[in-house]
């Protein structure tokens, strides 16, 4: 129940005692994150509790479950965004390649510099579309136009967005329309080459063709990224995700109050089709309460 | 087939032509009659100022602009010089406020701790409301007679030196263009702080997280997507501090020295300003000086009208080339 942010008996290793049992073809993917009791309070008020899992490398990871069940705060633990709040605190351990993100002297720029994010709405500066992708590697030091010409292309090409735009690049972020806006902020996030993408309910703003343009992206990066998104739409993380976590949310007995915990993480096609908790097939076939 | 009851009930076209119309309207015209209230005041103001000034204008031609020559007994009135006391005093204050205020504005909205950003909050609208008076009569009573050793130490300091030697100048006085740049800038720090933490609190939680998302620092958080997002605001802020510095009055009366006729780039020493000029002579002039003043005031006037549309072109164009209208 401590919010410190070590738990002194644990050892800062990676495990691989619990390897993936189903499909078994590859060679377990080595883990990207391991989170070991994780829980996240704001203030008083315990917003997820006992949350352990590892996420792979190039996966799609996807966080479901219904409102307020922790999930965007389980991701935004991830790249320490929650440290923007300021009542919030974590405690157990988030380790990145084995490495502890909230132990002492972590700079929080140096994390999100390897773990981007990308948010629900889309929210380009009030820019223009260059200066949106060159942002990123500006603030990591690079100077050179034609470097920063060249990344500008690429990220865009990753975003699959160059062609639309490449005729523009000067002109501003803001004129373009939702969908766009979203793929500039994957572009964006792309541009400091990080080695995690966060998505945090990135299609929600958008209509079903632009949503089906940021899958398609999602799963051509993949390959090249590990992705982490939080999603309510539960096509979506069907469609799109490789490993599906079910967040939901318990009553505390003694207070009263909902925090979220972690049902069942498996693969994809295990939660869709045969859940091991009865709270995850309820949520997933539509008879939640 | 026959409607035989006495009580008429309304067809469903009587029910949705709805309540209220009464009131509605005459709010409507409340608010008209008090917009237009705006326009005519101006109006009035502009066709009194043009009536009365124009006695001295035929008198004195285009001299009445292009001239320092400011003698009252001689039936002279040339207004130049006042025009660059105007102008410098609040240049000064400009380059010594804006900084600062900005720097405020960006501690209390991005930097401070909760309980203080309400403090500072709070002090700074207070400073906002103090009146003028009170500036002008500490910086004549405390100020400028204290100011003086370090006046002369910039002018040594920066004796011999490009542009720098020229605006500190040899000899300093204590009440001179600095003086008055100076109290200017304290008075008009707290309004444009004011606004640029309203405008720099706008900014939506999402984009500075988008910043922050990609590794960047606070600062670069701050330049990144603070700044640009309030960009139109923040000129917006320094032009009504320009405004209220152009106008200034009496502070600026009672610190700058009164001196007519200085049109020198040396600030440390003593000139005058239009809005001074005015209420220092007001009191004894005949009609012909009279006319002389209300010129000068509608000079004032359409100075203000053109930095104001200034202000507004460039926010203008700079939010629509960011597309954020």
């Amino acid at each position: 129940m401590t919010s410190d942010t070590h738990l002194p008996d644990q050892e800062v290793t990676m495990t691989m005692d619990d390897a993936p049992a189903a499909g078994g073809a590859a060679p377990a993917a080595p883990a990207v994150f391991d989170l070991r009791s994780l829980e996240v309070y704001y203030g008083q008020f315990r917003a997820v509790r006992d949350v352990s899992m590892e996420i792979n490398r190039q996966e799609i990871t996807a966080f479901i479950g219904p409102s307020g069940c922790g999930k965007t705060t389980v991701l935004r633990s991830l790249n320490r965004m929650n440290d923007e709040v300021p009542s919030a605190k974590v405690g157990g351990l988030v380790l990145y390649h084995g490495a502890d993100l909230y132990a002492p002297g972590v700079s929080v720029t140096e994390v999100r510099r390897r773990i981007g994010m990308v948010f629900q709405r889309p929210n380009p500066f009030p820019k223009s579309i260059y200066d949106n992708v060159a942002f990123g590697p500006r603030v990591n030091g690079i100077k050179s136009r034609s470097e920063l010409d060249g990344i500008v292309e690429e990220s865009l090409k990753g975003a699959a967005l160059w062609d639309e735009v490449k005729d523009r690049l000067k002109s501003s972020a803001l004129g373009m329309s939702g969908g766009q806006q979203q793929r500039l902020c994957i572009a964006r996030a792309i541009a400091v080459k990080p080695d995690v993408i966060l998505m945090d309910e990135p299609c929600s703003a958008l209509d079903p063709i632009a949503t089906a343009r940021i899958e398609d992206l999602m799963q051509e990066i993949k390959s090249e990224y590990t992705i982490v998104i939080v999603t309510h739409n539960m096509q979506q993380a069907a469609r799109v995700s490789d490993r599906v976590a079910f967040f939901t949310t318990e009553i505390n007995p003694e207070s009263d109050r909902r925090t979220g915990v972690m049902v069942e993480y498996d693969d994809t096609k295990k939660i869709f089709s045969n859940p091991s908790d009865e709270r995850t097939e309820a949520y997933v076939t539509g008879r939640f309460g | 087939m026959s409607v035989t009851t006495t009580s008429h009930t309304p067809t469903l076209q009587e029910r949705l032509r709805g309540k209220g119309g009464h009131a509605d309207r005459s709010f409507r015209g409340v608010v008209y009659v008090s917009g237009f209230v705006v326009l005519a005041v101006l109006a009035l103001i502009a066709l009194t100022m043009f009536d009365k000034s124009r006695a001295a204008l035929s008198h004195m031609g285009l001299d009445f602009f292009t001239s320092k020559r400011w003698n009252p007994p001689g039936e002279q009135y040339g207004v130049l010089s006042y025009i660059w006391g105007t102008v410098y005093t609040s240049v000064i204050a400009l380059v010594l406020a804006v900084p600062v205020s900005l720097g405020i504005a960006i501690y209390i909205t991005q930097v401070a701790p909760n309980w203080l950003r309400k403090v500072m909050t709070y002090v700074i609208d207070l400073l906002a409301v103090v009146p003028s008076v009170v500036f002008g009569l500490w910086g004549i009573l405390v100020f400028a007679p204290h100011v003086l050793g370090f006046y002369k130490w910039l002018s040594r300091t920066f004796d011999g030196w490009p542009v720098l030697g020229n605006i500190f100048g040899p000899n300093p006085q204590g009440r001179t263009f600095f003086t008055a740049g100076i109290i200017l800038a304290i008075m008009i720090i707290p309004i444009i702080v004011s606004i640029s933490r309203e405008v720099m609190e706008t900014t939506p939680q999402t984009e500075k997280e988008a910043a922050l998302g990609l590794g960047a620092t606070k600062w670069e958080m701050i330049t990144g997507a603070v700044l640009p997002h309030s960009r139109g605001g923040l000129v917006g802020a320094v032009m009504l501090g320009l405004g209220r510095a152009m106008g200034e009055t009496i502070a600026v009366a009672l610190v700058i020295g009164s001196a007519t006729g200085q049109i020198t780039l040396n600030a440390l020493t003593s000139g005058n300003s239009m809005p001074a000029v005015i209420t220092a002579e007001w009191g004894e002039a005949d009609t012909l000086k009279k006319s002389a003043l209300i010129a000068m005031a509608m000079t004032l006037f359409v100075m203000t009208i053109v930095v104001n549309m200034t202000a507004t072109a460039v926010v203008n164009r700079s939010q629509k080339r960011m597309g954020v209208r």
